[in-house]
C-alpha cells in the first residue's frame, strides 16, 4: 500500500493545493488583496475625529456701515467644529456650489444662511453656526446637558467592511478556484486522461472540495485575524456559528463554480460566466455598503443572492454574536444554492 | 461503429490483438484511429458493434478494465506546476497494483528530471512522462496514441528504444501512428486504417510483399514528356505505374533489372531524365497503393 502514497483522495487533494500555492498570483488575490483593500478602506473611513466644517462669511451687498462681519466671524470662530473663512459673495457662492464650503453666512440683520438643505454637512453647519451666533447674542441655555462620546467597535465602517470582504473572498475563491481549475484540467485533456484511469469521479470532485476547505480555513483566518488585530473588529459570536456560515458559503460558491465549469471548454468561456455570476453580487449583496440602499422592488432578488446571505450571516455572527438558530435563514439560503448547483452540475458535467 | 452527427468516424473496423504483440493502427490524420482506441479504452462508447478487451466488456467490468489498461493519450498536458515525480505518484495512487513511481521514471529514463515541474519539460520529456504514467500500473495492455507526434528525430528514436524494450518484456501494445516508419519498426502486425475502415492487415513484411514488388523507383522527366503508362508497364519487373505531380512512381521487383531498361527506354525516345530515386517499398507505398493518397494528405 505504501506505493499508493496515502491513496487517491489525498493525492488528488494535494494536487489541487500544490497548484494553488505554487501560483503566486492566486496567493496574492486570496490573501494579500483583501487585506490591502481592508487597509485602504479602513484607513480612509476610520478617522474618528470629524473634520471641521468650513463655512464662509460675507458682507451683505447692501451693508453700508459694515462692521458686523467681524463680529459675526469672531462669534463663529469660538464655536467648536467650524472653520471660518471670509470671502466676497461671488467667491462664496462658487465655493458653496462646488462643495468646498458647507454654508455661506451673510452677515447683517437679519443674518442669512445660504446652503443646500439636502447636504447633511450643510444642515449640521447651519445648526452649529446658529447656535454660536445666538449664544454670542446673549441667548441663555435653559437645560443643562452633558456630552459623553463613545467609539464602539461594531458600529464603525471597518466593522461593516471586514465581514463583507470575507464574504467576497469566499465567493471569488469558490468560483475561481473550482471553476478555473476544472476548465483548465478539461482544456488540457487531463480530465480525459484521468477518466481513462481507474480514478473515481467522486474522489476527483471530493478532492476539489477538500482542497477548497483547507484554503478556506487559511483565507478566512488571515483576513479575520487582520481585521481583529489591526482594527479591533469584534468577534462576538461562537467559532461554531462562524464555521457554519463560512462552510455553507463555501459550499454554495463551490457549487456555483462547478456549475460554471460543468460544460465550458475554454478558459475565456468560464471567465465570462464567472463574471456574470459575480458582478451582480459585488453590487447588490452589501459588500461595501448596505443592500438596504436598493429600492424595495428589487429586494426579493437581493435577498435571494447567496452572497447577501453570507455577508449578513457573517455580520450577524461577528458583530451581533448571533447563534445558530438566528442564522437559520441565511444558512438555508446558502445550502439551497449549494444543493441545486451541485445537483445540476453533476447531471450536466462534461468529463470528456 | 461511432457516429458524430452525420459523420461516421469508425465503421466496420474488425481487429484482433494477440497477447504479447505490438499491434499498430496506421493511417492518416482523421482516419478514425484515435476514435478506435478511445472506444477500446472505454473513453467513448461505440454506437454499434462489440468490443472485448482482455476478455472483458465495457459497461460491465469497467473498474477491472481500467485497473488493467495503461494509456497514453494524444495531446494530454499534465498539470504544469506538479513535478514529474508528483504526477506519476498521483496516477499510481489510482491503481491497486503497480511499480513504484521511481521505477516508472527509471523505465523511461527521466529519473534525473523527477523534481522538475512539468511545464519545464521538453516535448520528448513530456512524452516520456506520459509513458511513465501509463506504465506505473504495470498494465497488461498498453495503448499508445501517436507517442512520437511532433518530436524531433532524436527524441523519436529514444522513445522507440523505450517501446522496443517494453516489447521485449512481452507487453501487449496497441500503437496508433501516422508515421509509417514507426509502425514498420515497432509493430508485429499493422492494420492500415482509412476513413474508419481497416483496408489492410498483416505484418509489415506481408503488407509490403502484397505489393508484389519490394522496391519503388521514382523519376521525373524534362518538359513533362513522360512515356505512356502501357510503355512503362512493359519495362521488365514493373508491377505498378502511378503519375503524381510531375513524378512517376514505379513499383518494381528488382531495381537492377528495371532501372537500366528504364533508362534505355527514355534514351530511345529522347526524353531527358531530371530526377531518379529508388527505395525499398514501405508501408507508405502500401497505403498509396491502396488509397491513391499518401499518409500525409490531409
Amino acid at each position: 500500500m505504501s506505493d499508493r502514497a496515502g491513496g487517491p483522495l489525498l493525492q488528488l487533494t494535494l494536487w489541487r493545493l500544490r497548484e494553488l500555492w505554487r501560483e503566486p498570483e492566486a496567493i496574492f488575490w486570496v490573501f494579500a488583496f483583501p487585506i490591502l483593500l481592508a487597509l485602504a478602506l479602513g484607513i480612509a473611513f476610520n478617522r474618528r475625529a470629524p473634520q471641521a466644517l468650513t463655512v464662509a462669511v460675507t458682507e451683505s451687498a447692501g451693508a453700508r456701515e459694515g462692521g458686523r462681519a467681524g463680529e459675526t466671524t469672531t462669534a463663529l470662530e469660538a464655536a467648536p467644529g467650524l472653520r471660518v473663512v471670509a470671502l466676497d459673495s461671488a467667491e462664496a457662492a462658487t465655493r458653496l456650489r462646488i462643495g468646498r464650503v458647507a454654508l455661506v453666512i451673510v452677515s447683517g440683520d437679519p443674518v442669512v444662511f445660504r446652503y443646500d438643505s439636502t447636504r447633511e454637512e450643510s444642515r449640521l453647519a447651519r445648526l452649529l453656526a446658529n447656535q454660536a451666533l445666538q449664544t454670542a447674542g446673549g441667548r441663555r441655555e435653559v437645560r443643562e446637558v452633558r456630552d459623553v462620546t463613545v467609539t464602539e467597535p461594531g458600529s464603525r465602517y471597518i466593522d461593516f467592511l471586514i465581514p463583507g470582504l470575507l464574504g467576497l473572498n469566499i465567493m471569488s475563491t469558490g468560483l475561481w478556484g473550482i471553476g478555473f481549475g476544472l476548465v483548465r484540467t478539461r482544456n488540457r485533456g487531463l480530465l480525459k486522461r484521468l477518466l481513462a484511469s481507474p480514478m473515481r469521479r467522486s474522489h476527483f470532485l471530493l478532492a476539489q472540495a477538500a482542497a477548497r476547505l483547507v484554503f478556506l480555513v487559511a483565507e478566512v483566518g488571515v483576513v479575520l485575524a487582520f481585521g481583529m488585530l489591526a482594527f479591533g473588529v469584534p468577534f462576538r459570536g461562537s467559532a461554531m456559528a462562524l464555521s457554519a456560515v463560512v462552510l455553507a458559503g463555501a459550499l454554495a460558491f463551490s457549487g456555483l463554480g462547478l456549475l460554471c465549469a460543468s460544460r465550458v471548454k475554454t478558459i475565456e468561456g468560464v471567465s465570462g460566466l464567472i463574471n456574470v455570476v459575480m458582478v451582480p453580487m459585488w453590487v447588490f449583496s452589501g459588500v461595501f455598503f448596505s443592500w438596504s440602499h436598493f429600492p424595495d422592488a428589487i429586494q426579493p432578488f437581493v435577498q435571494a443572492l447567496p452572497l447577501t446571505a453570507l455577508n449578513d450571516g457573517l455580520r450577524a455572527v461577528l458583530l451581533e454574536g448571533a447563534g445558530l438558530p438566528a442564522l437559520a435563514a441565511h444558512l438555508g439560503n446558502m445550502l439551497v444554492w449549494a444543493a441545486v448547483s451541485f445537483g445540476v452540475s453533476l447531471k450536466i458535467f462534461r468529463w470528456v | 461503429m461511432k457516429r458524430y452527427g452525420d459523420v461516421v468516424a469508425v465503421n466496420g473496423l474488425d481487429l484482433d490483438v494477440l497477447p504479447g504483440e505490438c499491434f499498430g493502427l496506421l493511417g492518416p490524420n482523421g482516419a478514425g484511429k484515435t476514435t478506435t482506441v478511445e472506444i477500446l479504452q472505454g473513453i467513448l462508447t461505440a454506437d454499434a458493434g462489440a468490443v472485448e478487451v482482455l476478455g472483458l466488456r465495457w459497461g460491465k467490468d469497467d473498474d477491472e478494465l481500467r485497473q488493467r489498461l495503461g494509456t497514453q493519450l494524444q495531446e494530454t498536458l499534465f498539470a504544469e506546476k506538479l513535478t514529474v515525480f508528483e504526477t506519476v505518484t498521483l496516477f499510481r495512487s489510482f491503481y491497486h497494483r503497480g511499480m513504484t513511481p521511481a521505477g516508472a521514471l527509471a523505465l523511461v529514463g527521466i529519473t534525473e528530471k523527477h523534481r522538475a515541474w512539468v511545464k519545464n519539460l521538453s516535448g520528448g520529456q513530456r512524452q516520456r512522462l506520459a509513458l511513465a504514467v501509463a506504465l506505473v500500473s504495470e498494465p497488461e495492455l498498453l495503448f499508445l496514441d501517436e507517442p512520437t507526434a511532433g518530436l524531433d528525430p532524436q527524441a523519436r528514436r529514444q522513445l522507440w528504444d523505450i517501446i522496443r524494450a517494453l516489447k521485449a518484456q512481452g507487453r501487449t501494445v496497441v500503437l496508433t501512428t501516422h508515421y509509417m516508419d514507426e509502425a514498420e519498426r515497432l509493430c508485429d502486425r499493422v492494420a492500415v486504417v482509412d476513413q474508419g475502415r481497416v483496408i489492410a492487415l498483416g505484418t509489415p513484411r506481408e503488407l509490403i510483399a502484397s505489393l508484389g514488388a519490394e522496391h519503388v523507383v521514382e523519376f521525373g522527366v524534362a518538359d513533362g514528356a513522360a512515356p505512356a503508362a502501357d510503355a512503362l508497364a512493359r519495362v521488365p519487373g514493373v508491377r505498378e505505374v502511378r503519375y503524381e505531380n510531375g513524378t512517376i512512381r514505379l513499383t518494381v521487383a528488382q531495381i537492377h533489372e528495371t532501372v537500366p531498361a528504364l533508362i534505355g527506354l527514355l534514351r530511345e525516345r529522347g526524353v531527358e531524365l531530371t530526377e531518379l530515386v529508388t527505395h525499398h517499398a514501405t508501408l507508405e507505398d502500401v497505403f498509396l497503393h491502396l488509397t491513391g493518397r499518401t499518409l500525409r494528405d490531409e
